[in-house]
């Protein structure tokens, strides 16, 4: 199990190779990537906020429990902070296990459980404006 | 106290160190805030309360040495403990 909150780019692969296992022939990885719109809006680019202690501890336990609900053999999850670019990764989510199937459905509910406990936020920086996003970028916290 | 996201922006700080009595809930330091804060207002119904790095509710009492933090939706949107 690996664990990452990081001001640095993701590069997926030292996770691939991490949770890769000789008797799993499944690894299932997604990537949360910033994009170029929302809303209608065009972005410009996002930043992330996290509170690192807290977030680590959430990543963990939502690992320790899709380890717990799964037959998978490992997972990895890395979150981004800062300041992010169109097309960079902001949320890195890597699932090994035997088979496809059980790869597939871990892998989509922890990036589902983490998108609900983490407490890591983006701000939209957009044409004009800027605002904290809540509920999958559908509400402005803060209006300007 | 740590401030993150429209909190920090908000209040211009990172951290703040509060006496509050013992036992204080983390919703009445909310309240107490606001009189600091007076756009914290806003967020009332919509925070989240962390301490020491765990969710708690809103009744929770605080004792010495806590580390508190609001938490604003994050971006999920659930509210989870």
């Amino acid at each position: 199990m690996l664990i990452r909150i990081t001001a640095d780019p993701l590069d997926p692969q030292p996770f691939i190779e991490h949770v890769r296992r000789d008797e799993s022939g499944a690894v299932a990885l997604f990537l949360g990537v910033v994009r170029d719109n929302n809303l209608g809006r065009r972005v410009l680019h996002l930043e992330y906020d996290a509170y690192p202690q807290m977030a680590e501890k959430k990543l963990r336990q939502v690992a320790e429990e899709i380890m717990a609900r799964w037959p998978i053999t490992d997972i990895a999850i890395a979150h981004r902070t800062g300041r992010l670019e169109i097309g960079e990764t902001s949320l890195l989510v890597v699932v090994s296990s035997p088979h496809r199937h059980e790869a597939f459905e871990a892998c989509q509910q922890a990036v589902n459980r983490i998108k609900e406990v983490a407490p890591i936020w983006k701000k939209e920086v957009w044409e004009g404006g800027e605002s904290w996003l809540a509920g999958e970028g559908q509400t402005a916290l803060q209006p300007q | 106290m740590r401030f993150f996201a429209a909190l920090y922006d908000m209040t211009g700080r990172r951290e703040l160190n509060l006496e509050v009595r013992d036992g204080l809930t983390v919703s009445e330091l909310q309240r107490d805030l606001c009189a600091r804060f007076p756009r914290l207002a806003d967020y009332s119904g919509s925070l989240m309360y962390s301490v020491n790095a765990d969710y708690v509710p809103a009744d929770y009492p605080l004792g010495d040495g806590d580390e508190v933090a609001f938490i604003p939706p994050v971006s999920g949107g659930a509210h989870a403990h």
